[in-house]
């Protein structure tokens, strides 16, 4: 008789392979990031301005992005520029890379057996393609069309509009439509493209079998009130976003999630801007949906159970080097995790999913030419979602380093050489109840124009 | 074993992090290497600086003639003729530090110049130095004794209609216009010191929001009015007029802004509005101030 964990293993196992191809879907598919030269070129301004290596953001771009994409001298309005200017930018990344996944089953002579398999060649990942800027004073807009560069289809990875310093108050923004949250470590603008390294695990991660499709790093549907300080010293972001992960056509249930970000930076000495801040986000997913003729019928998602998501980080400069360390704790209600309809009966030993994510990322700036990143994540299972499971089933260790080499930089457009590796550990996972890993090393042209 | 080896690991880890923070000298960095030839520690960082946020207008030799120059309107100073608008010193001297820092902090209304507020104090006091390099006037020249600012006078009808009467008598209204909108007969005709086209400050145009290019208070625009604003046809007026009369002259300019709430628009209001205040006698097109004090600035600059 097989025992409960072998049962469960079994089941799960295709639930990982799943996530996997989903998460490296969701690599393939997404665009890299956000970095616009049609700022640059509107203001005249070089990236080095905005950024400190692009698509990351310095204290200046931080605060540009928080007026609304607006200097606030006055030229904001796209009265002040020539009619012929577009606010138009793409991006995209031609690339070589290699990905090797260990203890994969693989058929041979009748059944199964583990193998690493290996691949290698070129590729292209997604393109961006980024307008941005000011329908008026105060009145600013986001719109990124994006294009899946396997089989071309399209969709909108943001759009919306926002209200920029309502009442005059840097403390009154209002956005509406689709955008990425205000999250502590952003995956639009993230330095890492491989497919191990290209997110966060931290946005992303989800016990095997948990059908709550919420993501923390996919751009969400909804409206947000943001406000900061002149000096974006003190921040805050709260959204109402609806429980579709961003999807359109209100394909889930009824409810809606919320999210809160508060944030407060200190100068501290010369070491450079300290930034500390908490976030946190709950909601509700439906169980079950109701059927026609069997299918579910999309918008009628009942038995909703509840899951939330709290981190607390910093973000440390020492000059050139920067450090930032976000934990989080997460939780999903026991139907979800276990997939199980909120009218049904639960499987014997069910209990709620609970895990810890820890992301350490680092950066030294040597210059706006030479970009060099590490980061390490790690995921810990606090509570599996079947009691019999080992507690650290399903747990992963994620290490990535990177190098970017931008060869020039003006105000027109933006281009570098990337090289990255990462590694990721996950812990019993493979059929036969070792670790499995995988290896990404990814080098190419990212170009923004 | 394994606490051991993690020990050492966490050892390497904070060793490295010191050692880099450490290697890379004190300041908050611009990231780009700094020279070595002769700067001082704070004018190699605001080198560096200078580099990742400012050359593309102002230009490598800082001459106002940076890549995006030919499409900027107006133009990037010109810090090798170290003459600056916005100053605390009498026209024609060196500002002191903290106007240039006030005006990197505040940026420069209606102009391609933003604020660069988010950067820190330090970053914007070794800016300042590196700025400082390219003109050989900051090594043979102090800056100038910065002006004393009176005690502001009370906002009353009476003090709105003198500065009114002054607007008319000095002519500003020639270049700023009759309404304060930067459209007078002389707006057309105005160039800078670099015979560039220069628009003089159109009041109305910021509603609710009271920034000028060098301040947003009245002591700001009192400032203006004692310093001049050098490198444009705005002359000093220190030795023109007295303290109390540019007071008045900064509250009837005040009522200029119709779209902003001010002290000075409710007591105006409350007298009866802007048709209470004196016709101007002469407005005749094309014709050039006749103060001669004042002509002398314009032809100055």
């Amino acid at each position: 008789m097989l025992s409960r964990f072998c049962v469960r293993r079994k089941q799960t196992l295709p639930a990982f392979l799943l996530g996997g191809f989903a998460m490296l879907f969701v690599v393939l598919s997404s665009t890299p990031g956000y970095a616009i030269p049609a700022f640059a070129r509107k203001y005249g301004l070089p990236c080095s301005a905005c950024h400190e290596a692009w698509p990351k953001l310095n204290s200046f771009g931080q605060n540009f992005k928080d007026q609304g994409y607006q200097l606030n001298n006055d030229r904001d309005s796209p009265i002040w520029l020539n009619p012929s200017y577009w606010p138009v930018a793409m991006r995209i990344t031609p690339h070589w890379h290699y990905e090797s996944q260990g203890r994969q089953l693989v058929d041979s002579g009748g059944g199964q057996v583990e193998q690493t398999i290996k691949t290698s060649g070129f590729d292209l990942t997604g393109i961006d393609i980024l307008t941005a800027g000011t329908l008026a004073k105060n009145v600013s807009f986001l719109l990124v069309p994006s294009i899946d560069p396997g089989d071309g289809t399209t969709g909108f990875e943001s759009a919306n509009v926002r209200f920029d310093n309502i009442k005059g108050s840097p403390w009154l923004n209002l956005k509406f439509g689709k955008y990425e949250l205000d999250t502590p470590l952003t995956e639009k603008r993230i330095m890492t493209l491989s497919n191990n390294g290209g997110f966060y695990q931290l946005w992303h991660y989800a016990p095997a079998g948990d059908i709550n499709d919420f993501t923390v790093g996919e751009n969400q549907l909804g409206l947000e009130l943001m406000g900061h300080s002149l000096d974006d010293h003190t921040r805050y972001a709260a959204s109402l976003i609806s429980s579709t992960n961003g999807n359109l056509g209100l394909p889930g249930g009824r409810s809606y999630d919320g999210y809160l970000h508060v944030s407060q930076a200190f100068m501290l000495g010369k070491l450079g801007l300290q930034r500390v801040g908490v976030y946190g986000v709950t909601g509700l997913r439906p169980t079950y949906f109701l059927t026609q003729d069997g299918v579910p019928i999309p918008g009628t998602g009942r038995g909703n159970k509840s899951f939330y998501r709290i981190g607390a980080y910093g973000n440390l400069y020492i000059g050139k080097f920067d450090l930032t360390g976000v934990y989080q704790h997460a939780s999903d209600n026991v139907f979800l995790a276990n997939a199980t309809p909120a009218n049904g009966e639960l499987p014997e030993g069910a209990q709620g999913a609970t895990w810890n994510v820890g992301t350490f990322e680092g950066h030294y700036v040597y210059s706006p030419k030479h970009f060099i990143l590490g980061r390490y994540e790690l995921v810990r299972n606090s509570r599996q979602p079947v009691s019999d499971l080992p507690s650290d089933f399903g747990n992963v260790d994620v290490f990535t380093a990177g190098y970017r080499y931008y060869p020039f930089i003006n105000s027109r457009a933006g281009f570098a050489w990337h090289i990255e590796f990462s590694t990721l550990k996950m812990t019993k996972t493979a059929d036969s109840g070792a670790d499995q890993r995988s290896n990404s090393f990814f080098t190419g042209f990212d170009f923004a124009f | 074993m394994m606490t051991i080896r993690k020990l050492c690991l966490c050892i390497v880890l904070i060793a490295t992090v010191a050692g880099t923070a450490l290697a890379q000298g004190s300041g908050i960095s611009s990231g780009y290497p700094t020279p070595r030839n002769g700067f001082s520690v704070s004018e190699q960082r605001g080198h560096g600086l200078y580099l990742r946020y400012c050359v593309l207008c102002h230009g490598v030799f800082g001459d106002g003639n940076g890549d995006n120059a030919p499409f900027i309107d107006p133009k990037p100073r010109d810090f090798t003729a170290a003459t600056f608008k916005c100053r605390s010193t009498p026209t024609g001297t060196l500002p002191l530090d903290s106007d240039l820092i006030g005006t990197i902090t505040r940026g420069v209304q209606a102009s391609n110049m933003p604020s660069w507020r988010p950067l820190s104090d330090e970053n914007r006091q070794d800016l300042v130095a590196y700025i400082k390099t390219f003109s050989e006037r900051w090594k043979t020249e102090k800056a100038g004794e910065p002006i004393k600012i009176p005690a502001e006078t009370p906002v009353t009808i009476e003090s709105i209609r003198h500065g009114h009467e002054l607007f008319e008598k000095m002519e500003c209204w020639k270049c700023h216009g009759q309404q304060g909108r930067g459209d007078g007969p002389s707006a057309s005709t105005l160039t800078d010191s670099k015979d560039q086209p220069i628009r003089p400050y159109n009041f109305a145009l910021g509603r609710n929001d009271s920034r000028f290019k060098c301040g947003s208070e009245n002591q700001d625009l009192y400032r203006i009015f004692m310093t001049g604003v050098d490198g444009t046809p705005m002359p000093s007026f220190a030795d023109v007029i007295q303290p109390n009369d540019a007071w008045d002259l900064v509250h009837y300019l005040r009522t200029l802004q119709t779209g902003r709430r001010s002290k000075e628009n409710d007591v105006l209001k409350a007298a009866g509005g802007a048709s209470t205040l004196k016709a101007p006698e002469n407005k005749s097109e094309n014709v050039p101030p006749s103060d001669s004090r004042v002509q002398a600035h314009i032809g100055g600059h």
